[in-house]
């Protein structure tokens, strides 16, 4: 087996709405290596979950994949029928949601719920189904399995629903996680507890891991590689250490100048000036020039994926090449 | 934007008032506007039934026993087309039908009217008073929705007798709960806004403050209900008139008119029922279709 | 849970009692008592006795009471036209549309469910346009014409299904049914649909709008990540959460079907107890009329009561709340 468990080339997936066509994700490339963690960071409505969603086939439409491979252990999953996907999902490829409190059925137990995924893809009974489960729920630290088995998601806490949604993740011990903001609605020590945990299943068992995220400091201390996307491209990534050290674009510069961080107390916050475009009929031209203070005529055009430094991939005309703040 | 700028036509500033942007909202919906212009055109013929219909079928000088049960397209003796057919006492059912459409039409939409008007005003008092008051009206009106309104009318009818008063009476009984309940959440729910706090500033007496500033807000939900319980009164008094317990024969309602072809369909005469029922039908449908589309553009909730 | 079971049952019995009242009222005090409790046909001296053995001289309170106690113990007058207790006859008929209204319900549910989430899952379809289209139908096609038409197209010119009646009947539990014979189920056939057709409508637009509103839902997304079949996701984790509201419309509207069944009853002469209420209301046999509608009324609210039970025993979040 390769190292690299996910490849993914020039991916594009729009969505064509009557009012027009939504160019959620343009021509995005990254891949995920085995027990590596790969952050992917942006604002709502930059992509990044569509993204996610296109990985593991569930784009809903009136949304679809126009372009690109998605390279899972060398298959296409483009190419794959829907029979052939469903026989990746939550078996290779697993998913955790943003909302625990939404992502479990709230009228069925949570061994229905567990069950049904083991039987999905394993040919085992249903007591060995079971016991599965209960073990899935142990690991991912919830007190006496066996009772909360049988109980309804409404009888758990949000910290705990995750956890759940997680162990059910981990049934099949997949080679792929993507987890879409997984820890943005819950506490913050809860949400240090989740990271732990994950981080740690994911290098003992050698699972890749996508981390949807908008907060970058998660990403900080969670991933080894960063890609941050903007307007449905990425416009930045490699290793996180010298992306968050030295930001090339200034869509990256500006969003690590908003995050509070310890030394910079007293000083104002950056804040990056704008809003997001609107994704609908996106025109030419780099989609961040309207809020950037380096634009100039240059980037009406599209600005290709250059590589300043090997590792490193950029979208930018006027790349800040060293720190200025 | 620069692209944008030659696309702007120098349009005359159209003054945007609720009214207004209703009437084009309902437009976008070719259905809905052919059903509006159906129920204008229905309407029409009810009002206009004595000038318009072939022969006056309550007339019995025009009527001839000879004439009886005739299929559609046969001609009397004397000349005149039964376009579709006629009933067991050679009445043109046709003028039947027109005649038929200004009672069904009058005792549903009339009974309609007014129990909009007590079931608003109910509404709105329960709202306002609260307390007592409000429990003592809202408890009624569980109380009466929970039972189906056939059954009500029926025992208002076992109560009182036939006849068309009776039949509107009862109408008004099944339907004012469903206005009451409409209107008491709308108000509730109007009470709250800015508006009305500024016009309690004002010291305003209390009823201009309730009919003046805050009804016409409330209208929107009360007009969707409005339509739909037309309809439903119109199916109502069909089928009380058709069960023997609703309008007297004297004044044949489209159910009383379907009723009396009942006898007469086993043995294949088809036309005396079927054609007030299709009546009935497009008068129902068309009411409810323009129901659906009002519902949709006034509900705040699909709001673009 | 016993506490709730018991505010329950108190409620129940207050609308009870709210209802005997109304009726005592419309009987005694809208009408007039004599005519409406006593044969038209009765002369002045059998006038008078009746006024005096009916305690109709004495004050509307103790007359309530009589008419209360009268009923608590099951004796709400005889007929006239059939000289026999009226409950009884009631109780007699009571099988019949009891019958004819379960019919409709399996039959709006076995349809409606089917057919609704075929509309919500293609609702850009023909098939589910048409769906939809012939609901606003069902809303609002009058049942009695319905009827009559069915009755002119499957009785008189196909000739398939007999227009009126019963049909033969067999015995179970000391009842008479129809369903237990081929020829009373071919008898049952069109009453049953077209009591069952609005039911039919309302089932499939509450479907539809089940299927619409959870598709798009995170559990939905979540159950198809986690690769489990497209029925299983439709058939268990969508079905499972609009199959609670749908349980309640429908348990509720058994009572609208047994009221509604007048109708029905009427027009295919199925000798119910709604053709026996109209059949009284036209021949003014009142004691027969109150029969009805205080066993009506029992039979919304025992309803009512067993919807509730239901809808706690579906809903595992309502059960944990009246738990506590």
């Amino acid at each position: 087996m390769s190292d690299t468990t996910l490849e993914v080339q020039g991916l594009s997936t729009h969505f064509l709405t009557r009012a027009g066509v939504v160019r959620a994700v343009e021509d995005i490339s990254f891949s995920v290596g085995r027990g590596r963690v790969l952050g992917l960071v942006g604002e709502s409505g930059s992509g990044k979950s569509v993204t996610g969603f296109s990985v593991i086939g569930l784009v809903d439409p009136p949304g679809q994949i126009v372009r690109g491979k998605i390279l899972f252990q060398g298959r296409d999953l483009t190419k794959l029928d829907e029979r052939e996907l469903q026989d990746l999902r939550g078996n290779r490829i697993a998913m955790i949601f943003q909302d625990p409190m939404m992502t479990l059925n709230p009228v069925l137990r949570i061994d229905t719920q567990m069950i049904e995924t083991v039987l999905a893809h394993d040919n085992v009974s249903r007591e060995e189904a079971r016991q599965r489960s209960r073990d899935a729920l142990g690991m991912v630290g919830i007190p006496s399995p066996d009772e909360r088995l049988v109980s309804y998601p409404h009888q758990f806490s949000g910290g705990m629903r995750q956890r759940v949604a997680i162990a059910i993740a981990l049934l099949h011990r997949p080679d792929l996680i993507i987890a879409d903001e997984p820890t943005t609605a819950l506490d913050v020590t809860i949400q240090a507890q989740i990271l732990a945990e994950v981080q740690k299943l994911a290098r003992e068992v050698g699972t890749a891991l996508i981390w949807i995220t908008h907060d970058l400091s998660v990403i900080a201390g969670l991933a080894d590689d960063i890609a941050v996307m903007y307007a449905g491209r990425i416009v930045e990534s490699g290793p996180v250490a010298e992306v968050l050290d030295k930001p090339m674009h200034p869509y990256t510069h500006g969003l690590i100048g908003s995050v509070p961080s310890r030394n910079a107390r007293g000083s104002r916050l950056r804040q990056i000036p704008g809003m997001t475009p609107s994704m609908l009929n996106l025109g030419p031209g780099c989609a961040f020039r309207a809020r950037c203070a380096r634009a100039d005529a240059a980037c009406a055009a599209d600005p290709q994926a250059t590589a300043p430094v090997a590792g490193r991939t950029l979208r930018c005309f006027h790349p800040q090449l060293e720190m200025t703040a | 934007m620069s692209a944008t700028s030659h696309d702007a036509a120098p349009m005359p500033p159209k003054q945007e008032t609720p009214f207004r942007r209703f009437v084009s909202e309902y437009s976008e919906s070719p259905v809905a506007v052919a059903s509006f212009v159906l129920v204008v055109l229905i309407f029409s013929i009810a009002l206009l039934a004595p000038f318009i219909s072939p022969q006056n079928p309550y007339d019995l000088a025009q009527l001839d026993i000879m004439d009886g049960r005739q299929p559609p397209g046969s001609k009397s003796l004397e000349g005149l087309t039964f376009w579709l057919g006629t009933d067991d006492q050679g009445r043109d059912m046709l003028s039947g039908i027109m005649y038929g459409l200004r009672i069904s039409l009058g005792v549903g939409a009339g009974s309609a009217v007014i129990a909009c008007f007590v079931g608003t005003a109910l509404g709105l008092i329960a709202a306002f008073a609260g307390g007592k008051t409000d429990t003592g009206i809202m408890r009624l009106v569980d109380l009466q929705l929970s039972f189906p309104a056939i059954l009500v009318a029926l025992m208002i009818l076992a109560f009182l007798g036939k006849g068309v008063m009776n039949v509107m009476l009862a109408l008004v009984i099944v339907e004012w709960a469903r206005f009451a309940r409409t209107a008491r959440s709308a108000a509730l729910v109007e009470a709250r806004r800015e508006y009305m706090e500024a016009a309690q500033c004002l010291a305003l007496p209390k009823w201009r403050l309730v009919f003046r500033h805050m009804l016409p807000n409330c209208m929107p939900p009360i007009i969707v209900i409005f339509t739909i319980l037309v309809a439903r009164s119109i199916t109502l008094e069909a089928t009380l008139s058709f069960l023997g317990l609703g309008v007297p024969i004297t004044e044949p309602s489209l159910g009383l008119l379907i009723a009396n072809g009942y006898q007469y369909m086993l043995s294949g005469k088809y036309w005396i029922s079927f054609y007030p029922g299709i009546a009935l039908l497009v008068t129902i449908m068309a009411i409810n279709l323009v129901g659906d589309q009002m519902r949709d553009v006034l509900n705040p909730r699909l709001k673009r | 849970m016993t506490t709730w079971m018991l505010r329950r049952l108190i409620q129940a019995a207050f609308v009870m009692l709210v209802m005997t009242v109304i009726v005592f009222i419309g009987v005694n005090v809208i009408g007039d008592p004599v005519e409406i409790l006593i044969s038209p046909e009765a002369d002045q001296a059998e006038r008078a006795r009746a006024v005096a053995a009916l305690g109709l001289d004495k004050p509307l309170w103790e007359q309530y009471w009589r008419f209360l106690s009268g009923a608590v113990q099951g004796d709400l007058g005889r007929s006239f036209v059939f000289n026999e207790p009226a409950l009884k006859l009631i109780a007699q008929r009571m099988p019949a549309t009891l019958e004819l209204a379960i019919t409709a319900v399996l039959l709006s549910v076995i349809l409606g469910i089917p057919l609704g989430l075929y509309a919500g899952l293609r609702p850009n379809s023909i098939g589910g346009k048409a769906i939809m289209g012939a609901s606003i139908l069902g809303f609002s096609l009058p049942t009695f014409w319905v009827g009559l038409m069915l009755i002119m197209v499957f009785a008189v010119q196909l000739g398939w299904l007999p227009s009126t009646g019963r049909g033969p009947t067999r015995e179970l539990f000391g009842v008479q049914w129809s369903f237990l014979t081929w020829d009373g189920l071919r008898h049952m056939a069109m009453p049953a649909l077209n009591l069952a057709l609005g039911n039919i409508a309302l089932v499939l637009r509450l479907t539809r709008a089940g299927v619409r509103e959870n598709l798009p839902m995170d559990y939905v997304k979540f159950a198809r990540a986690k690769g489990i079949s497209p029925n299983r996701v439709v058939f268990v984790h969508v079905l499972k959460n609009i199959l609670i509201p749908i349980v309640t419309v429908v348990g509720l509207e058994i009572g609208g079907l047994i009221a509604f069944a007048v109708v029905t009853e009427s027009v295919f002469a199925w000798p119910g107890m709604g053709k026996l209420i109209i059949d009284s209301i036209n021949v003014l046999d009142r004691p027969v009329i109150v029969a009805y509608l205080m066993m009506i009324v029992l039979l919304f609210v025992v309803i009512n009561l067993i919807v509730d039970l239901l809808y706690t025993v579906l809903d595992p979040r309502v059960r944990l709340e009246t738990k506590e």
